[in-house]
């Protein structure tokens, strides 16, 4: 648990502005309820932009829904680590929260599962404590842009990020997925460019032929190998 | 105005998405290993999920398009930051009070 704690400071910076945001639409019983039981900063931000420019129920649910799909994978690769039954396990599920995963996967494959479990709590507290704070004191506060609490979350996933880039193939999954990212962010649903640069760990498979049989034929939709283009053929001869 | 059904709606809704979503993965692998093709996929997950969470929350404005502003700056305090090997804690403030100061002077 001890991991999870100078994360949960953060986590309540991010969940006062959440709480300042929210309450003025939602009133302060929604707010710190919807911290408790939905727990995904990004996810409830994009919700509460949708409910904030008017939109209905099924675009808020789905923009927060987008957000949260990167939970699949991530469950999926956390899944092998945890322990127990199928409702323990899909209770330890839910501690799949970005930091606490990122801070337990070896790099390799593997989770530590205390670690994931553990240091989730302090950062649900941390939350669920500065929404409240953000939602009370919300007027005392002000703007929560013009204190800067907009930067606290990517500042936070790039401190993450820096304990997970080590050596060259997670940096060019770093970039890969950065560039993905920022070519659909203008044409994409919220949520669908983070969802879409989780392809880029794919590239672990390439330079793998050597060591495992290699992959079946490629899938239908996928064009063959493009031919050596002619030397020169994008300059006039 | 808002409707108080469609926020509690949107919350309970979206409370049970997340938690579903959560869920799958636990439940449908159990304890089977991964392959190690697969295990080395997943090894790499965080990082493009990570770099793609920085800039959306950098250079997004929340509703499908760009804008650069002072979280820019912020992000580049993080970075130095980071840099000279500062806790956390110190580095998510650190690009709090620069986005703030950016903001105020602007």
């Amino acid at each position: 648990m001890r991991a999870g704690l100078p994360f949960a400071l953060p986590a309540a910076l991010l969940a006062v502005s959440f709480g300042v945001l929210a309450e003025p639409l939602m009133g302060l019983t929604a707010t710190v309820v919807m911290s408790l039981v939905v727990y995904a900063g990004t996810a409830q931000f994009a919700a509460l932009s949708v409910l904030l420019s008017g939109g209905g129920v099924a675009p808020a649910v789905t923009a927060g829904m987008l957000v949260n799909l990167r939970f699949l994978p991530m469950g999926l690769a956390a899944a092998p680590s945890l322990h127990g039954g199928p409702l323990q396990r899909a209770l330890e599920g839910q501690s799949v929260v970005d930091v606490s995963w990122a801070m337990a996967s070896d790099g390799r494959g593997g989770f530590d599962r205390d670690l994931l479990v553990g240091a989730t709590f302090p950062q649900y507290v941390g939350w669920a404590a500065g929404t409240l704070v953000g939602a009370l004191f919300g007027d005392a506060l002000g703007d929560p842009e013009a204190l800067g609490l907009d930067a606290i979350f990517p500042a936070f996933y790039l401190a993450l990020l820096v304990g997970e880039v080590r050596g060259g193939r997670a940096l060019s999954a770093a970039l890969l997925g950065g560039a993905i990212a920022l070519l659909l962010l203008p044409i994409a649903p919220a949520g669908v460019p983070i969802v879409a640069a989780s392809l880029a760990s794919l590239i672990a498979l390439v330079g793998r032929a050597g060591e495992a049989p290699p992959p079946r034929a490629r899938p239908s939709g996928e064009p063959p190998p493009a031919a050596a283009p002619p030397q020169g053929s994008d300059t006039t001869p | 105005m808002t409707s108080s059904t469609t926020i509690w709606l949107t919350i309970g809704l979206l409370a049970l998405v997340t938690i579903v979503i959560k869920a799958v993965g636990p439940i449908t692998l159990g304890n089977r290993t991964l392959s190690p093709p697969v295990a080395a996929v997943v090894g790499l997950l965080a990082p493009p999920l990570l770099t793609a969470l920085v800039l959306v929350e950098t250079v997004g404005d929340g509703e499908g398009g760009f804008s650069l502003d002072a979280r820019l700056g912020g992000l580049a305090a993080a970075a130095i930051a980071l840099a000279l090997k500062l806790p956390t804690l110190a580095v998510v403030v650190i690009a709090a009070v620069a986005t703030a100061l950016l903001r105020a002077l602007a």
